[in-house]
C-alpha cells in the first residue's frame, strides 16, 4: 500500500469526520427527547433524596441561632423564643402541621407534639412570645426539654443531607454523632433481602419451566415449532394487567382453583392463595417466563443437533454429554434471560400490588408506598436509588455479556 | 420421530417426559390467560364458574358486562384515551427511534455502546422509578396531568423497543445501496424513502406495534401522572381490581385479548415477509 | 411516490388536527368532584352531581378515592392539581387543613333551608366547625356479619370482633390506624370518653396494639370501603368493618342477610372541601353551595346517612330513620377530628411499621 500525502490524509479524515457527524445527527433528536423526557426526571428524583430545604425554609432565624449552640443542654432561651415565634407564624398561615411533619421525620412521634402546641401558642401574643415564648414552650409538653430534639432539628435543617440513605438502610444518627442501626424495627434492609429472595426465586422457576421447553421446541421441525412458539408469544403481547386479572379470577378465595380443587373434592376447605407471596411468584413467573425462553430458544435453535448426536454416536451417555457438550453451549441464552427476568422482577410493583397482599410486597411497593400514601418523597427517592443503582449495575452486566441491544423480543 | 440406533430405553423415556413438561408449560402459559374468555360471559356478578355455567345453561351466560363497558362513561373515556395517547406516543417513539436506530447502525458512530445503552435504558429502568420520578419533573412544568406530558412519557418508554427492531432488520442491509443511490445523485429524503425504508419497513411496523402496546399497556406511569381527564383503560382496569372486583374487567380482559391475538398476527406475518425480503427460507 | 408523499403528509396533518381537537375537547368547563363510589357515590351522583350539571351546564367528572390525605398533599404539594371539590372524612379534615391542603371556604355562599331558616342556624354546629369544609353526612363506622353464615352465636358488641373464640374466622378491617385503634381499645374495655386520652399516651397506643394483635392473622385488610360488602357477601370475612351506608344499601336493595354491629361504632361527618390552589375555586363554591342545599342533604338518607341541616330531617324517607346513626348515639363514639390531626402521622407510622413486623 503505497502512503498517502499528507493532503489526501487530511480529506480522509475530514471525510471520517463528517461520516461521524452524520450518523450522530440522526441520533441526537432521541438523545435529547430521552435526556430530556427520561433521564432528567430521574436525575431530579436524585437530587431530591438529597437536597431537602424545607426546614430552613420554615424555621430560617431558629436555625441561625442554633448555630451558636453546643449540643449540650438546652439551646438558648433566646433561641427558644424566636422558635416560638416563627412557629406561630406558621400556624397562622396554616404550614405548621408542614413543620411537624418534618420534625416527626427528624425525631419520632414529635408531630403531635408539634400540632398542639403550635394550635396553644397561635392564641398567643407575638410580644409576650418574643419575650417568654421559650418557657411557655417547654411547659407545653415535656418533650421540648428533650436536648436530643434539637439535636436532630439542627441536622434536619441543612439543605444537603444523606439522612434519607441512612433511613432507607434502618440505620439512624446517634446523640454522639455516630452511625448506628435503627432502633425501631428494621424494615427496609428486609425488604431489599425479601425482594432480591423472591427475585430470585422467580427467576430459577423461569430457569426450571423454560429451558426444557425451549429445548423441546427448539428441536421440532419448523412448522410445529412455529405454531407452539404462538402459545409463548401471546402471553407475551397480552396486557400485564389482563395476565395479572387472570391470576386473581384463578387465585382467589372462591376462584376457578379452588372450586376445581372442592369439587374434585381434594380439599373441603379453600386455600389461601391470593394475596400472599405465592401469589406474587406465581403471577410473576408466569408473566416473565417468555423473557425466559425467547433467548434460550434462539440459542438452542442456533446449536446443530448433530454435536450432540455426534458425542453419543461416539459412546457418551446422554446425561454427561448434555450436561459437557450442550448445556455450556445454551450459557449465554439461559444467562441472557435469567438477568432479564431478575432485572425485571426486581422492580416490579404492579402484579405485587394486586396480587401480594401485605407479605407479597416488594421493594417497588414501598416506593410507590412513600410516594403516595406517607407523602415521604425524599425516603422514596432515596430506596428508589438505591434500587437503581442496583439495577443499573445488573444492566451494565448484562450489557457486557448479552449486549443491550440484543434483548429477544419475539 | 425415529430414534437412531443408540438410543436406549431411558432415552426414550426421557424424550416422552420433556414432550410431557414441556405441554404442561404451554398449558400454564396459556390457560390463565383462555380461562377469562368464559368467565367474562357470566351473567352473575362473580369471578368464578357458577354452575350454570358449568352445565352449559343459557340463562347463567350473558352479555351484560360487555354491554356496561360501552354505556359507561368512565370506560369510554378511557378508551378514547388509550387510544389517542398510544397513537401519539407511537408516533414519536416510531420517528424518533427509527432514526435513532440508523445513526446508531453505522460503524462509524461514536461512543455507540454507551449511547445505545442509554437509549435502551427506559426499558430497563423500574417504571416505579420513571414514574416518580417523572411525576415531579412534570408536575414542575405543568405537564403533569396533560395529554402532552403522558404521550411524552409514553413516547420515552416505548423507544427502545423501536430501535432494537429496526437495529435487527438492519443488522442484514448493506450500506452500499444508500452510498450507490446517493451517488447517481438521488436526493437524500428519497434515498431514505425509496431505498432504506422498504428494507426496514417490517422492523419500522413491529418496532410501531412495540411501542404501541407498551403505551396501551402502561399502567404505573399514568398512575402517578395522569389527571381523571386522562384515565387509559390500564389505570380503569387497576382501580376496578383494587376497590370492585366485577366481571367489567373480565369482559375489558377478553377484548384486550382479542387485540393482543390480532397484533400478534400481524407481526408473525411481518416476520415471515421480512425473512422472505431477505431471502431467508423459513 | 408523489402520491404516497401526499398520503403520509396528510396522515400526519390529520393526526395532528386529531389531536388539537382532542386537547381543545378538554378545555371546556369541567369540575373534577372526588368522593368514596358505590353507593355512596351513587346517592350523590342522584342528588347532588347530576342535578346540579343540569342546573349550572358545567360537565363534572365525579371520581372515587378512597380517603386519606396522602393524594390531596400529593397534588397540592407538587402543583398538579387534578381534583376541584372532595368529600372528605372528618377524621382526616383536621389534619388536611393544618397543613393548608384545602382553600377556606366563605360561610355566605350558603343558601337558607328550604323553609327560610338561615344557614348558620341550619346546619348543625358540627357541619360548620371547620373553616375549610361544609359537613355533608353523619356516618358511622361500624361492623357487620351474615346472618346465614355466622353460626349460633352471632356477634354482639365491638368485644366478639377480638374474640377469635367466640366468633372464628376472618376480620376485614380498613387498613389504616384511625377507628382500628379506637376499637381496639373499646375492646379492652376502656370507656368510650377515655379513648382519646389513652390513645394519646405512649401506654394507650401499645395497648391498641397489643390487642389488635390478638386479632393480627385473622385480619383481611381493606383499602377502600367499597370492598367491604363484597367480602361479606363472597365469605372473605365472617366479620367486616365498613361504612353503615354500605351495609345498609346492600341490606335493602340486593336482600343480603347482612346484620349491622352498632356496639362500638365510631361516628363522624363527612363534609366537602375544595383543594387548595385549583383552578376552578368559584365553581367548586358553587357546587358545594349547591350540594349542601336541604333536598339534596335529605337524598342521602337513601343509603343511611344523616343530614347536617335541621330542615332536611322533614324531606327524608321516614323509613330510614331507624338505621341511622343519629339512632345509636348511646352506642357509639364520636371520632376525634383534633386527636388524628395531631397524632395521624405518627401512629400512621407505628401501624405500618406494626403492619409489616
Amino acid at each position: 500500500m503505497s502512503a498517502l500525502n499528507p493532503e489526501e490524509l487530511q480529506q480522509a479524515r475530514r471525510a471520517e469526520r463528517r461520516k461521524r457527524w452524520l450518523a450522530f445527527a440522526f441520533v441526537v433528536p432521541l438523545l435529547v427527547f430521552i435526556l430530556l423526557s427520561f433521564v432528567a426526571p430521574i436525575g431530579a428524583m436524585l437530587y431530591r433524596s438529597v437536597h431537602h430545604p424545607t426546614v430552613a425554609e420554615l424555621i430560617p432565624q431558629t436555625l441561625t441561632q442554633l448555630e451558636a449552640w453546643d449540643g449540650q443542654g438546652l439551646p438558648a432561651e433566646q433561641t427558644l423564643n424566636t422558635f416560638t415565634v416563627e412557629l406561630q407564624a406558621l400556624a397562622k398561615e396554616r404550614l405548621s402541621g408542614k413543620l411537624a411533619e418534618e420534625f416527626n421525620r427528624a425525631y419520632a412521634g414529635m408531630s403531635s407534639v408539634v400540632k398542639s402546641s403550635a394550635r396553644k401558642l397561635r392564641r398567643e401574643k407575638t410580644e409576650d412570645l418574643q419575650s417568654a415564648g421559650g418557657q411557655r414552650l417547654l411547659s407545653l409538653h415535656k418533650r421540648w426539654n428533650e436536648p436530643e430534639l434539637w439535636f436532630q432539628v439542627k441536622r434536619a435543617g441543612a439543605p444537603y443531607t444523606y439522612d434519607y440513605y441512612l433511613t432507607a438502610l434502618d440505620l439512624e444518627i446517634s446523640a454522639e454523632g455516630g452511625i448506628q442501626s435503627r432502633e425501631q424495627a428494621q424494615i427496609y434492609r428486609q425488604l431489599y433481602g425479601k425482594t432480591l429472595n423472591m427475585a430470585l426465586i422467580i427467576t430459577l422457576f423461569c430457569a426450571l419451566l423454560g429451558y426444557p421447553l425451549a429445548y423441546f421446541l427448539a428441536n421440532l421441525p419448523d412448522k410445529k415449532a412455529n405454531l407452539l412458539m404462538i402459545l409463548v408469544l401471546l402471553p407475551f403481547w397480552t396486557s400485564l394487567l389482563v395476565r395479572t386479572t387472570a391470576w386473581i379470577a384463578l387465585l382467589q378465595t372462591n376462584g376457578v382453583i379452588n372450586s376445581f380443587l372442592m369439587g374434585i373434592g381434594l380439599t373441603s376447605e379453600p386455600l389461601e392463595m391470593l394475596y400472599t407471596p405465592f401469589a406474587t411468584v406465581v403471577a410473576m413467573t408466569h408473566i416473565l417466563l417468555p423473557f425466559m425462553v425467547l433467548p434460550l430458544y434462539s440459542v438452542m435453535r442456533g446449536i446443530d443437533p448433530s454435536y450432540l448426536r455426534a458425542a453419543m454416536s461416539l459412546g457418551a451417555k446422554p446425561i454427561p454429554a448434555f450436561v459437557r457438550i450442550y448445556f455450556p453451549m445454551t450459557l449465554p441464552g439461559l444467562s441472557a434471560g435469567a438477568l432479564l427476568v431478575f432485572i425485571i422482577s426486581v422492580g416490579y410493583y404492579i402484579t405485587p400490588a394486586l396480587v401480594g397482599g401485605t407479605d407479597g410486597q416488594m421493594i417497588s411497593n414501598i416506593i410507590a408506598f412513600h410516594m403516595q400514601s406517607s407523602n415521604n418523597w425524599e425516603l422514596a427517592a432515596a430506596l428508589g436509588s438505591l434500587l437503581l443503582g442496583l439495577i443499573l449495575l445488573l444492566y451494565w452486566v448484562y450489557d457486557r455479556f448479552v449486549g443491550a441491544s440484543n434483548i429477544k423480543l419475539g | 420421530m425415529a430414534h437412531p440406533a443408540y438410543y436406549g430405553l431411558w432415552h426414550k423415556l426421557g424424550s416422552a417426559l420433556l414432550k410431557g413438561s414441556s405441554y404442561v408449560v404451554l398449558l400454564f402459559l396459556i390457560l390463565p390467560i383462555l380461562v377469562i374468555v368464559p368467565l367474562s360471559f357470566n351473567a352473575e356478578p362473580f369471578f368464578t364458574f357458577t354452575e350454570g355455567m358449568l352445565r352449559f345453561d343459557p340463562d347463567a351466560y350473558s352479555l351484560r358486562w360487555y354491554e356496561q363497558i360501552f354505556t359507561d362513561p368512565k370506560w369510554l373515556l378511557s378508551i378514547k384515551n388509550s387510544f389517542i395517547i398510544g397513537l401519539f406516543s407511537t408516533l414519536l417513539a416510531t420517528v424518533l427511534g427509527t432514526c435513532a436506530a440508523i445513526g446508531l447502525a453505522r460503524d462509524e458512530m461514536p461512543g455507540r455502546r454507551f449511547i445505545t445503552a442509554l437509549l435502551l435504558s427506559p426499558m430497563i429502568v423500574p417504571l416505579i422509578i420513571t414514574a416518580a420520578g417523572m411525576f415531579f419533573f412534570y408536575s414542575k412544568f405543568n405537564l403533569a396531568a396533560t395529554y402532552t406530558g403522558i404521550v411524552i412519557a409514553h413516547a420515552a418508554l416505548g423507544t427502545p423497543f423501536v430501535i432494537i427492531t429496526v437495529t435487527a432488520t438492519l443488522a442484514g442491509f448493506d450500506m452500499s445501496l444508500v452510498r450507490a443511490a446517493l451517488n447517481l445523485g438521488a436526493a437524500p429524503l428519497k434515498v431514505f424513502f425509496d431505498v432504506i425504508m422498504p428494507l426496514i419497513r417490517p422492523g419500522v411496523i413491529s418496532g410501531a406495534l412495540f411501542a404501541f402496546i407498551t403505551s396501551f399497556d402502561e399502567v404505573v406511569v399514568i398512575l402517578f401522572m395522569a389527571g381523571p381527564q386522562q384515565r387509559t383503560i390500564p389505570r380503569q382496569m387497576f382501580s376496578g381490581l383494587r376497590e370492585q372486583i366485577n366481571p367489567t374487567i373480565l369482559a375489558v380482559a377478553t377484548l384486550l385479548i382479542v387485540l393482543s391475538v390480532i397484533l400478534l398476527l400481524t407481526l408473525e406475518w411481518l416476520r415471515r415477509r421480512s425473512q422472505h425480503m431477505r431471502g431467508i427460507e423459513n | 411516490m408523489r402520491i404516497k408523499t401526499l398520503t403520509r403528509i396528510s396522515t400526519v396533518a390529520l393526526s395532528a388536527a386529531l389531536f388539537g381537537t382532542s386537547l381543545s375537547a378538554q378545555a371546556e368547563q369541567t369540575l373534577t368532584v372526588v368522593s368514596w363510589g358505590g353507593a355512596y357515590g351513587a346517592a350523590q351522583k342522584t342528588h347532588m352531581v347530576d342535578p346540579f350539571q343540569k342546573e349550572s351546564g358545567t360537565k363534572v367528572l365525579f371520581e372515587d378515592y378512597s380517603g386519606g390525605i396522602a393524594e390531596m398533599k400529593a397534588q397540592v404539594e407538587s402543583g398538579n392539581i387534578q381534583w376541584d371539590v372532595v368529600d372528605v372524612e372528618v377524621i382526616d379534615l383536621e389534619r388536611a387543613c393544618s397543613e393548608g391542603l384545602l382553600e377556606e371556604i366563605p360561610r355566605d355562599i350558603l343558601p337558607a333551608g328550604v323553609d327560610g331558616t338561615p344557614a348558620a342556624d341550619d346546619f348543625i354546629p358540627d357541619a360548620l366547625s371547620s373553616e375549610c369544609a361544609i359537613g355533608n353526612i353523619v356516618w358511622s363506622v361500624v361492623f357487620a356479619y351474615n346472618k346465614d353464615t355466622i353460626g349460633a352465636t352471632p356477634a354482639a358488641s365491638v368485644k366478639d370482633f377480638f374474640d377469635t373464640s367466640k366468633i372464628a374466622g376472618k376480620r376485614a378491617l380498613r387498613k389504616r390506624p384511625q377507628v382500628n385503634m379506637e376499637w381496639a381499645l373499646l375492646a379492652d374495655g376502656v370507656a368510650p370518653k377515655d379513648v382519646y386520652e389513652l390513645l394519646a399516651t405512649p401506654e394507650g397506643q401499645d395497648r391498641a396494639f397489643k390487642k389488635l394483635d390478638t386479632i393480627k392473622k385473622d385480619i383481611v385488610w381493606f383499602d377502600s370501603w367499597s370492598q367491604a360488602p363484597q367480602l361479606l357477601n363472597d365469605g372473605g370475612a365472617v366479620l367486616v368493618q365498613s361504612a353503615n351506608g354500605r351495609f345498609y344499601d346492600a341490606i335493602r336493595k340486593e336482600n343480603k342477610p347482612f346484620e349491622i354491629v352498632w356496639d362500638g361504632h365510631v361516628f363522624d361527618l363527612d363534609a366537602w372541601s375544595v383543594l387548595k390552589g385549583t383552578k376552578n375555586k368559584e365553581e367548586a363554591f358553587k357546587f358545594i353551595a349547591f350540594a349542601t342545599q336541604s333536598k339534596p342533604l335529605a337524598g342521602m338518607s337513601d343509603v343511611a346517612y344523616g343530614p347536617t341541616r335541621k330542615s332536611s330531617t322533614p324531606l327524608m324517607d321516614p323509613a330510614a330513620a331507624p338505621h341511622l346513626p343519629t339512632a345509636h348515639l348511646d352506642k357509639g363514639l364520636r371520632a376525634s377530628s383534633e386527636f388524628w390531626a395531631d397524632y395521624g402521622e405518627s401512629l400512621g407510622e407505628k401501624f405500618n411499621e406494626w403492619l409489616l413486623k
